[in-house]
């Protein structure tokens, strides 16, 4: 305890209407240190983050730099001070160059009034920032938008370090790396150790907490929850301080043995698919379906679903071929879809729970195509309870929801109806652990109900606790399928990555 | 439900005004005959584009259509065919527009904006090419088809409340939009249909994954907006008893999406009611007429000989102002949360 901590918060509040984000919370962090601060969503991790990084104004409490109490009224005097914040959401100008974006906003000029972009310097100093990244220098002049997830993730860092940021805040950095991207900015996270940055990692993939971390902060309903040394780090410590008691199982399995087949997919390709795909999937199974992230998995989901065209082969439920044309099609066969970008694709954002509980079964719910109020109301009900949805009421907007209460929402709107099919991409992707374990035991209820679970997932735990039977695709060939003896985070990853069976 | 009551205060504030200003004449049967009269008018255009604009679309080419259809009716009824008859028919080439419309943007993928913008000018090419520098009117097809002149009095009576002298009876117009109005108001409130088109105007991808046939609906609701554009052509010439193929119609979707924006309708898409465009629509004749009486005024008249040109100014800077008003409030709103 010889220097200051490079940052440090102390019994920070911040109250919004209705809602006490933040009760008194403190976190320290030291030079060169890899802080993990974890909890469910709704914890406070992301307010914290935004007061840190001058987002907010906290209400109580001080922020300290250095030792030095700080006031941080908005984002640019945090990082003047040495903060920067990298989003969820990345904040690249994809139609731009990566030189550009590194520095927008800050374009080092000359000739006078005439204002001109110095090209020279944008090209030199850039390039020894990406060389600090691990990125090739040349890549100065490629447009953002055609850079690979991983790539932007790293620009993005080498922005922060090109403002002199001594505190990285990463907010979910790894949701969209493939595994060796994943590597590739560890390596990256400990050359910043060495330089003495300190970085704050907010992250719900316990593994990575475990590998990354030099200590946790663990947070639970804006307080402090307990803090972890690095050798304390474990999935059972990390979860009891989480959720505040012991999961029993995180993945529940209560179902019996698979079934008969319920979906068969034939030879199929659909439009810019690299190869023909067969296979199939039981009533009463959960099919784990792995992968990097590019497979070509949600491609071929959306095929099945009638979001892309399929170009040859066919699709069978229940021994019958089908014909999918648009995802009407798909659901009244009763293949069902929770998308990956749920608010993209699965939530009508700027409406409550119960417009979107009702909307892809409105036409049970009404007659003569007058919509019944009460049934859907009812329905919305119940779904809310029995998915344990936490919501005011049924018509506060669902963008307003955390992550795993929206989700909760998409799963309703499926749950609505006898589903013969359910197609999950990523199902818990942003969701905390204890509306994970809700949905697990969710996903296993309805496979012992009889349907078919086909899960798609990028999260390895999740994969090799739910399922029964796993298929690996690579590059858009299926390069092999586990059955549940033979799982295992090697060989699904042998498979994933292009190698053989065995 | 904020900007009912916004809309509400505007036009109570105006109709004070207007009462301050010439409470004789502007309280007179006969002004406000008018004022209602336009109001229906517009209001009619305002249901389509509004609910067009509710589902994420835009229309710009209403005017041109109104015009086609103004013109078409009453060439139609020149060259002989039954009134009623080129109602139908008139209506059926509005359905047809819609079609093509919906066709170009849900099939071949084409902004909406680009798409009637086109229609705009080819539209009011097609009016000007079906009575070519005259205008077409009552009086002349009545000299021409003696035989058709019950049967269009009967639908100015019915339509439009005027004789076939054109003496002005009762704003009809009225109860033709309060009518449609439920109608519309019905199935976009009430029914399956109307939930359908607000998902696609908030999120036309999430709306397609809940299995909507998001193309079909689409469709259905340009081909809503130039049905009621059409029939607001027929309107117009059973109204003014004559269109100018050059300028009957012109500039009048703006007034259309004036109003349903003035409504609550949000230009993204998903916000909007049918009550909203209804009291939308009247804002602009009430102004309009506000602004003439104050014209009239003496205090006025000494400085101002001819207010007209100031209207587009004050229309314009109503609008801004709303927007403006609008947006503030939708901030506080967000900062409540």
């Amino acid at each position: 305890m010889s220097s200051p901590p490079i940052l440090e918060a102390r019994a920070v509040r911040k109250e919004f209407p209705g809602v006490l984000a933040l009760d008194g919370v403190s976190l320290r962090l030291d030079i060169g240190e890899v802080l993990a601060v974890v909890g469910e969503n709704g914890a406070g991790k992301s307010t914290l983050m935004k007061i840190v990084a001058g987002v907010y104004q906290p209400d109580a409490g001080e922020i300290l730099i250095n030792g030095q109490p700080v006031t941080l009224p908005d984002v640019s005097a945090a990082m003047r001070a040495g903060v920067s914040l990298i989003h969820q959401e990345l904040n690249l100008a994809e139609n731009l160059s990566v030189g550009a974006n590194l520095f927008l906003g800050r374009e080092p000029e000359k000739g006078g009034f005439l204002r001109l972009i110095d090209r020279e310097k944008i090209e030199t100093e850039s390039g020894k920032l990406l060389a600090r990244v691990g990125l090739p220098t040349d890549m100065v002049n490629v447009a953002v938008s055609t850079l690979a997830p991983g790539q932007k993730q790293l620009v993005e860092i080498a922005r922060a370090l090109s403002l002199q940021a001594r505190v990285i805040i990463m907010d979910e950095p790894t949701s969209s790396l493939t595994s060796r991207e994943t590597e590739r900015l560890y390596e990256v996270i400990e050359a910043l150790k060495r330089d003495g940055v300190g970085v704050l990692y907010i992250s719900h993939r316990l593994g990575e907490v475990k590998r990354i971390a030099d200590r946790v902060t663990v947070l639970r309903d804006g307080r402090n929850a307990g803090e972890l040394a690095k050798e304390q780090i474990s999935h059972d410590s990390l979860i009891r301080l989480m959720v505040g008691r012991d999961l029993k199982t995180l993945h529940p399995r209560k179902r019996g043995p698979a079934k008969q087949t319920r979906l068969t997919v034939r030879n199929l390709r659909y439009l810019g698919g690299p190869a023909p795909i067969s296979f199939e999937v039981k009533a009463g199974e959960v099919l784990g379906m792995a992968g990097l992230v590019g497979a070509g998995r949600t491609e071929l989901s959306e095929a099945i679903f009638g979001i892309r065209e399929v170009v040859e082969g066919e699709i069978l439920l229940d021994g019958k071929p089908i014909k999918v044309r648009r995802p009407g099609d798909a659901i009244d066969a009763g293949i069902l879809l929770v998308p990956e970008d749920r608010r993209a694709h699965g939530l009508i954002l700027p409406e409550g729970a119960e417009f979107n509980l009702a909307l892809p079964n409105l036409k049970r719910l009404s007659h003569n195509r007058l919509i019944s109020t009460g049934r859907v109301r009812e329905m919305a009900q119940k779904l809310v309870s029995r998915l344990r949805v936490k919501t005011p009421n049924l018509r506060q907007p669902v963008g307003l929801l955390s992550g795993g209460n929206q989700q909760k929402v998409v799963f309703g709107k499926w749950l609505a109806r006898d589903p013969a099919v359910l197609i999950l991409d990523e199902p818990t992707r942003g969701v905390d652990v204890g509306a994970r374990e809700e949905i697990y035991t969710v996903i296993d209820e309805l496979a012992s109900s009889g349907v078919a679970v086909w899960m798609i997932s990028s999260d390895m735990e999740e994969i090799l606790g739910m399922s029964d039977r796993v298929l690996v695709l690579h590059e858009g060939h299926l390069t092999g399928e586990l059955s549940r003896s033979e799982l295992g985070e090697e060989a699904i990853m042998r498979l994933a990555t292009g190698g053989i069976r065995g | 439900m904020n900007r009912i009551f916004g809309v509400l205060s505007l036009l109570a504030t105006m109709v004070v005004l207007l009462s301050a200003a010439d409470f004789q004449n502007a309280t007179q049967w006969s002004n406000v005959k008018d004022v209602l009269n336009q109001q229906a008018f517009f209001g009619v255009l305002t249901l389509g584009v509004g609910v067009l604009i509710i589902s994420g679309g835009i229309d710009l080419s209403i005017g041109s259509v109104v015009g086609l259809s103004a013109v078409g009716f009453g060439v139609l009824m020149r060259a002989g065919v039954s009134p009623y008859l080129a109602f139908i028919l008139v209506l059926a080439n509005g359905v047809c527009i819609g079609l093509v419309h919906g066709f170009l943007v849900t099939r071949l993928k084409l902004q909406p904006f680009l798409v009637t913008l086109c229609g705009l000018f080819v539209y009011r090419g097609f009016a000007r090419m079906l009575s070519p520098g005259r205008p077409v009117g009552v009086q002349q097809i009545r000299a021409d088809h003696p035989e058709s002149a019950d049967a269009l009095g009967f639908l100015r009576e019915l339509f439009v409340g005027k004789d076939i002298n054109s003496v002005f009876g009762f704003p009809m117009q009225v109860i033709v939009m309060l009518i449609l109005a439920m109608l519309v108001g019905i199935v976009l409130h009430r029914t399956v249909y109307g939930r359908y088109w607000y998902a696609i105007g908030y999120n036309e991808q999430a709306a397609k994954y809940a299995g909507i046939h998001t193309e079909r609906q689409k469709l259905a609701v340009y081909v809503l907006c130039s049905t009621l554009a059409s029939l607001g052509g027929i309107l117009t010439f059973l109204d003014y008893g004559s269109a100018t193929p050059e300028t009957t119609g012109d500039t009048w979707e703006l007034y259309a999406i004036t109003g349903a924006v003035l409504g609550g309708c949000s230009l993204r898409g998903g916000e909007g009611t049918i009550p909203g465009m209804v009291l939308g629509a009247a804002v602009l004749p009430l102004l309009k007429n506000l602004i003439s009486f104050v014209g009239t005024l003496p205090a006025v008249s000494s400085v101002v000989k001819n207010i007209d040109p100031v209207i587009p100014v004050v229309i314009g800077l109503t609008l801004l102002l709303g927007t403006i008003a609008d947006e503030f409030l939708r901030r506080r709103g967000v900062a409540k949360r």
